[in-house]
């Protein structure tokens, strides 16, 4: 151990310390309903995600496992698994094919968890004039014909476009969100202050806040959850699309919930680190453009014309 | 340690006596911040769903009051620096108020971001070591440090200075001079960094501008003073306290000064937008000419141009600065202009239309109103309290009694009246019948 991982290591071992002792104290003094006030003074000190022991993330994990499956009653679990060496995600998605039936929107609404009311939607899809082409200033958010697609436009959905230079993560000021190493950004809802900054930063609008406490239906929810990605999540604090990390990181994996929906194969997802990964053959060798591209935030989320 | 606690109690006896008017004043503050203490409960139990926020405009009535607040703290620093630098006597005499000003403007600008942030109770998070405050990477983490280094300052200086002299002491001038330069700096950085909060936005042309900086300064220069004119013509005439005139007209001529670089930075940014034409240009059409049918700010941000314009012509024309009546009228055109454009004309329009070129056309809730109002009796509560304390101390009302123990109090009576215009405090005491 060089000598700076050393001290940091005794730091975080004292301040470990203190706030078990701070919340042992308090825990104390709250004694009502034992049980229950200990797990509400847990969650109040839990510390942040990446500074927790194993035995501390076990406790934690066991912890929302049993809340979340008392809350909804069916057993939920609570994944920590880690980003998969020499994976970099990437996404793709064919403007040329893209009917905007928005489909992906509700099944990531299904997989994710994300409330219903208010309803909190991670994808937006933009119809836009064939015209005026990638023009966001002529963008229709709230299109609602009878069928789609309708004559002269096209659809553009926009997500998370998980950015190598993350704009959001930079400006949180208790570093509640990060960018894992297989690229997806990530945020600790236990650690969120709900400040809001990030959403400022966001070139994208991928940022969504839960203004009020989060509506789930318990029959609705899916139980099978990530920390980082699709667990409930409680009021006030800002969530995002994770690239479905409660799939996608598993091994063997699953597409994004978007991706598997999507009725015309306009949705395309991989590994960048892979050469012979579908993405890599779009990126190599279709017409492809990132989102606001001037922004230089590096999207991994890649639009193209494949006709 | 007997001296400070003996120096406390003092204190707490002296802010109890006063006028009817002076009950009634504090009364008053002390309803408007229970009402803004139950719209917060409100908000901490609902969430803040209970505001007009949406994830379109995700900041807004606190985040503008807080920046305009930021903005009024620089008051102390232009009373510093020609008190402390220049050693001019006419300001030094006063200094010290400026200070508690800005005492109360920061203490104004904390409530407004906790009542914004969704768990306030996770503030925690921010102390370092303790949790993980993101410095240097984060602007905000930069703000919070520069507010409290701020905060520390002014409150180090006024009540080392007010303890001194309640204890007949000349205060340590080796001290405190050091803390009063590393004031002047320190004023400085909390507008360059409230400025850079919404400047490193590439996300928002609007704030995405270079000249952000300096038109947070400059505006600040005008906001912070003109509440302090107000307060210091009213201290001026119900309390023996003697503010020289030359004194008052200095502050107004910087303050033409400042108005005239405010002016002419904004018009810069409008010309930049305007020729260009180009896509950024939207947020400014919104704000001054609204966009797309929507043009909630119009009426405002123009009330808000002719109040400056106005206030500005009415200091740089030294027979209009020297007449009291118009002096208190730019005052009043000052502050409120500058709220207008530094506060909502200036968060509001960064956010529409968003990033995804949405409109969402916002104005504050209920709630909104109704805890911002109990923030701003909280400041006024606040100034109220530092000004009982500190006026007749430095009138030589209130001192320690010849005992050495006990407190003299000279002025039982302390009138506080509300002005008419602004709800501003007015402190005065009566003459005594001896002088």
């Amino acid at each position: 151990m060089s000598e700076i991982t050393k001290v940091d290591y005794i730091q975080h071992r004292s301040r470990r310390k203190f706030l078990k002792g701070l919340a042992a104290g308090v825990g104390l003094i709250a004694l009502p309903s034992k049980d229950a006030a200990a797990a509400v003074w847990d969650e109040f000190f839990q510390r942040h995600f990446r500074e927790l022991s194993r035995d501390e993330l076990k406790g934690v994990i066991a912890r929302l496992e049993k809340d979340y499956s008392k809350k909804f009653a069916k057993q939920v679990t609570v994944k920590t698994t880690p980003p998969i060496e020499g994976v970099l995600y990437g996404y793709g998605l064919d403007l040329s094919r893209c009917i905007g039936c928005r489909r992906c929107v509700y099944a990531c609404v299904k997989e994710n968890n994300q409330s219903r009311d208010p309803q909190i939607h991670w994808i937006r899809v933009l119809q836009l004039d064939k015209e005026k082409g990638v023009d966001l200033s002529h963008a229709e958010h709230y299109y609602n014909p009878d069928k789609v697609p309708e004559k002269g436009h096209f659809y553009m959905p926009v997500q998370c476009q998980q950015c190598e230079k993350p704009p959001c993560t930079k400006v949180c000021p208790v570093q509640a969100t990060w960018k894992e190493n297989d690229g997806i950004v990530v945020v600790d809802y236990n650690w969120c202050i709900g400040c809001r900054y990030c959403m400022a930063a966001c070139p994208y609008g991928a940022r969504h806040f839960n203004w009020g406490k989060p509506n789930l239906p318990a029959a609705e929810m899916n139980p099978v959850t990530h920390y980082l990605g699709n667990r409930p999540r409680p009021k006030g604090v800002v969530e995002k699309c994770t690239f479905c990390i409660q799939r996608t990181r598993e091994q063997p994996g699953r597409y994004p919930a978007c991706e598997e929906i999507c009725p015309v194969g306009a949705r395309k997802f991989g590994n960048l680190l892979d050469p012979n990964s579908e993405i890599r053959y779009l990126i190599e060798n279709k017409r492809v453009f990132k989102l606001k591209d001037d922004l230089n935030t590096q999207p991994k989320f890649f639009y193209f014309y494949a006709t | 340690m007997k001296n400070i606690w003996n120096f406390f109690a003092g204190t707490l006896l002296l802010i109890s006596k006063g006028s009817k008017a002076y009950y009634c004043w504090v009364l008053l503050l002390l309803v408007l911040m229970a009402i803004g203490a139950s719209a917060f409960l409100r908000q901490f139990d609902q969430g803040l769903i209970v505001t007009n926020m949406q994830d379109q405009v995700s900041w807004g009535f606190y985040i503008s009051n807080f920046t305009f607040m930021v903005g009024v703290a620089a008051a102390a620093v232009l009373l510093v620096i020609p008190a402390y630098v220049y050693e001019w006597g006419p300001i030094k005499e006063f200094a010290v108020l400026g200070e508690l000003l800005a005492v109360s403007a920061i203490v104004m600008c904390m409530l407004f971001v906790t009542v914004d942030i969704g768990h306030p109770e996770r503030f925690w998070h921010l102390i370092p070591k303790l949790g993980r405050l993101n410095f240097p990477q984060s602007l905000l983490a930069w703000d919070v440090v520069v507010l409290n280094t701020y905060l520390a300052l002014n409150l180090t200086i006024s009540i080392y200075i007010l303890y001194n002299l309640y204890y007949k002491r000349e205060p340590n001038h080796n001290f405190y001079t050091p803390l009063v330069l590393l004031s002047i700096p320190s004023a400085i950085s909390i507008h360059t960094v409230t400025a850079f909060l919404y400047n490193g936005l590439g996300a928002r042309p609007f704030w995405n501008s270079s000249i952000l900086v300096p038109r947070f300064l400059a505006s600040a220069f005008c906001s912070g003073p003109a509440f302090m004119l107000l307060i210091f013509l009213l201290v001026r005439k119900y309390t023996k306290f003697k503010i020289k005139d030359e004194a008052i007209q200095k502050v107004a001529e910087i303050m033409a000064y400042a108005m005239f670089i405010n002016l002419l930075l904004l018009g810069a940014e409008i010309f930049k937008e305007y020729y260009t034409d180009s896509i950024h240009l939207n947020s400014f059409q919104y704000l001054f000419q609204g966009l797309h049918g929507h043009s909630a700010l119009v009426p405002y941000i123009w009330t808000a141009m002719a109040f400056n314009v106005t206030a500005f012509f009415l200091f740089l024309v030294p027979s209009t600065r020297k007449n009291t009546i118009t002096l208190v009228i730019g005052c009043v055109l000052v502050f409120v202009g500058v709220y207008i454009e530094k506060g909502m004309g200036l968060v509001i329009p960064g956010f529409i239309p968003d990033t995804l070129h949405e409109i969402y056309e916002y104005s504050p809730s209920n709630t909104e109103l109704m805890l911002a109002m109990g923030i701003w009796a909280t400041g006024l509560f606040v100034y109220t309290m530092l000004l009982r304390v500190a006026i007749p101390i430095l009138n030589g009302d209130f001192h320690v009694a010849d005992d050495g123990v006990s407190s003299y109090i000279g002025d039982d009576l302390f009138i506080v009246r509300q002005d008419d215009a602004e709800g501003e405090t007015v402190v005065a005491e009566p003459v005594p019948a001896r002088e």
